[in-house]
């Protein structure tokens, strides 16, 4: 699958469908997740969707907070959050612990993971354990022109069935493949789209542990979206997830992650700059 | 195990101890292994690499700026070619700028006095609220148009990257992160975004040696105030056809000063309060991107010049408001300002310095980027000087009128660039660290650093008789 047919509709302007809303994010019906490598583009989508200024520059680790921005796109109004660059979710730094924290207990819509096409295999790792967690999960495959130029190809269709969520080719510079990205993320979330993310299987005896341990969490904290991470973490003696559940932190965080950080990161948003 | 009905999380974590010892210790290993494996297996089906095709011109540029051997000067041959342009670029502006708005001054005032407006409120608005406006705009507009734009485009290219790994050993040396070298060239930027972006160092006693070291390099705010002082008064010694070259190189010099107290301190720091050795970590190497013309001008003239400017704008008016009072009431014949400006001299003049000088520290506490403009408004408030003042006068007036000599502005860019943190960076490393401990030990290190810098130079100058 190359880019140029992708786009559906070559010719018809980007505005015809896509309306940005910038900051205007007191009303949105579907929240919509930007996740991804340090350096692949995220900050470049956000912009390009929310028509934001949000501050971007070619280096990793450049944006350490999070920023929200609103678009509407076919009727609805998507409310997007740009997550720090991580290389895992595992790891303890701080901006990686905002990402990991809202894709966890934040329960986007749907989770954009925008992956580097010229990086490919590093980047996947993360896509395989945002996977982990969530299964309403887009692959953006991003810098398509820069692979291009490197002689690169990616068959993002491969990439689809084998990741068993859809996978989709862009230029977030350009906005080429974006009206796609925004109607199969549409469509994922209203479940047009099955999605049957590839997950680590692991023995029978790994199976059987993570299971019942996953239902003892979901038992203790009712509502919990991803029981089955935090079992697999909890197998793995992740301090940090340990001490969360130790002190019920776990229910404040589902609770609390939507409003605080609508203001916190409004506010971030505003200030824009990092 | 457990009751059904009622379940603890302690409950929840005796399981899970339980259960791990019946996967055998190698299940994690086998968990990352087989991700990685499927990664690159899904990898190998989807992509296709075209041998034939030749890319490696990223590799080479990388092999050069990052060399041993020429890294660091190539590094320093960039910084200082900035320096010089901005230097060249913004001097005519600057002085273009400062004339129409004195000019505008000075209409003003006559046309206030000629329709029998009172005095002070001629002087308290145009000589004071407005003069502060006009010395802030055009000191500091036309070196930040010039710098920020080209600093944004470095930053779109991917070249930070590279200096934090060119500087990588240093820090490591310093018992500091490599990655203390990005949040470093940020600060370059904004020293406030400078102590946010240690947020990508994990280990906490090395993210907070990088932010209490933050302010060690000059932000965009001093920047005017460093370049101003080395055309007028560094450069002002050699021959003109030089005089734009020794302004950068001595930009640079102060720049270097700069980083070497970011080290000596990352050292003293991570020997002392915070003890540690360095971590290790990876760096990647972002590919060379084509800057994009239109993100880099609103970047740097929206994001940047404009904030910087409107910021030092809304510190300016008040400041230049206040100095118009200190220097209008008086006390025994004296104006005020003279008064305390006579009173902080002794102690001035031991960092070689002078009491106007320190005077206009203390009013520009809140911003200290404007402290060179509020520094002449003192001067002029104490002294009475209506023309426009160019660069030529500028130096005429402080060296014949108030005495400066070579010291004064040396160890003036000095504590520039040591002194205490603005306070916004002062709110943010407390916002960040969350304790007022760190909050107040960044400014005793960096004060105390810049006292006993300039009083070192100051004494050993004198002791040398240069002065």
């Amino acid at each position: 699958m190359t880019i140029h047919n992708t786009s559906g509709c070559e010719g018809c302007p980007m505005t015809a469908q896509l309306e940005q809303m910038g900051l205007k994010l007191d009303k949105f019906d579907r929240i919509v997740a930007l996740a991804g490598n340090p350096n692949t583009g995220k900050s470049t989508l956000f912009n390009t969707l929310t028509g934001l200024n949000q501050h971007t520059g070619n280096w990793p680790g450049k944006t350490v907070t999070r920023a929200e921005g609103g678009y509407v796109f076919q009727n609805v109004r998507y409310k997007l959050i740009d997550l720090p660059g991580t290389y895992s979710l595992l790891s303890a730094s701080q901006d990686e612990e905002v990402a990991r924290n809202f894709i966890l207990f934040g329960q986007p819509d749907c989770t954009v993971v925008v992956t580097d096409a010229t990086a490919l295999e590093r980047n996947l790792n993360l896509v395989l354990q945002v996977l982990e967690i969530t299964e309403k999960v887009v692959v953006a495959v991003n810098l398509m022109d820069e692979a291009k130029r490197k002689g690169i190809q990616v068959d993002t269709r491969s990439l689809a069935r084998d990741l068993g969520v859809p996978a989709i080719p862009i230029i977030a510079r350009n906005g080429e493949g974006v009206q796609t990205l925004l109607s199969t993320i549409a469509s994922v979330i209203s479940g047009e789209i099955a999605t049957k993310p590839l997950r680590v299987k692991g023995s029978a005896q790994f199976q059987s542990a993570v299971n019942s341990l996953s239902e003892e969490i979901k038992k203790l904290f009712p509502g919990v979206p991803n029981a089955r991470w935090l079992a697999i973490r909890l197998l793995d003696g992740d301090v940090r997830v340990k001490e969360a559940i130790q002190s019920g932190e776990i229910n404040d965080l589902v609770n609390s992650q939507r409003r605080s950080d609508v203001q916190f990161s409004s506010r971030m948003a505003v200030e824009g700059r990092q | 195990m457990t009751t059904n009905k009622e379940i603890t999380p302690q409950d929840i974590l005796l399981k899970a101890d339980a259960l791990r010892p019946q996967l055998g210790s190698g299940f994690r290993d086998e968990i990352v292994q087989s991700m990685y494996a499927e990664a690159q297996r899904i990898t190998d089906r989807a992509v296709q690499q075209d041998k034939k095709q030749k890319w490696d011109l990223d590799q080479r540029i990388d092999r050069l700026v990052t060399s041993p051997i020429f890294g660091l000067p190539i590094m320093l041959f960039i910084l200082a070619a900035i320096f010089w342009l901005t230097i060249v670029g913004a001097n005519v502006p600057s002085q273009l700028l400062a004339t129409g708005l004195f000019w505008i001054e000075e209409q003003a005032a006559n046309l206030f006095t000629s329709i029998g407006i009172p005095w002070w409120i001629t002087g308290f608005l145009w000589h004071g609220v407005y003069r502060g406006l006009a010395w802030v705009i055009s000191v500091m507009l036309p070196p930040m148009a010039i710098f920020f734009p080209i600093f944004t485009i470095l930053e779109d290219l991917g070249y930070l990257p590279r200096v934090a790994f060119n500087l990588d050993w240093l820090f490591k040396k310093a018992g500091a992160h490599g990655k203390q070298a990005l949040s470093m060239a940020m600060g370059f930027g904004c020293n406030a975004a400078g102590v946010i972006s240690t947020r990508v160092i994990d280990s906490p006693r090395e993210r907070l040696i990088a932010i209490l070291t933050n302010n060690f390099v000059p932000c965009n705010g001093r920047f005017p105030t460093l370049i101003m002082l080395a055309t007028v008064f560094v450069a002002a010694s050699f021959p003109p056809a030089f005089a734009s070259f020794v302004a950068a190189g001595s930009v640079l010099v102060v720049v270097l000063i700069g980083v070497f107290f970011t080290m000596l301190m990352s050292w003293i720091l991570s020997r002392t309060v915070l003890k540690g050795e360095a971590s290790a970590f990876t760096l990647e190497l972002p590919p060379y991107r084509r800057p994009s013309i239109g993100r880099i001008l609103y970047t740097s003239l929206i994001d940047r010049t404009i904030f910087v400017l409107w910021r030092a704008i809304l510190t300016a008016a008040p400041a230049g408001a206040l100095i118009w009072i200190l220097g209008n009431i008086l006390v025994q014949d004296v104006s005020l300002a003279n008064h305390i400006a006579s009173f902080l001299n002794p102690f001035g003049l031991l960092l070689g310095l002078d009491g106007v000088i320190l005077l206009a520290y203390i009013i520009a506490i809140p911003a200290n980027e404007i402290v060179v403009p509020t520094m002449m408004m003192v001067y002029m408030g104490v002294g009475m000087m209506t023309d426009p003042p160019s660069y030529n006068q500028l130096y005429t007036l402080l060296v014949d009128g108030y005495g400066w000599t070579m010291l004064t502005a040396v160890n003036l860019m000095l504590f520039s660039l040591l002194h205490n943190p603005c306070a916004t960076t002062i709110l943010t490393i407390y916002k960040e660290t969350k304790s007022m401990r760190w909050a107040v030990l960044s400014v005793v290190i960096t004060l105390g650093t810049a006292f006993l810098v300039t009083f070192l130079v100051a004494s050993l100058v004198r002791l040398a008789g240069w002065v």
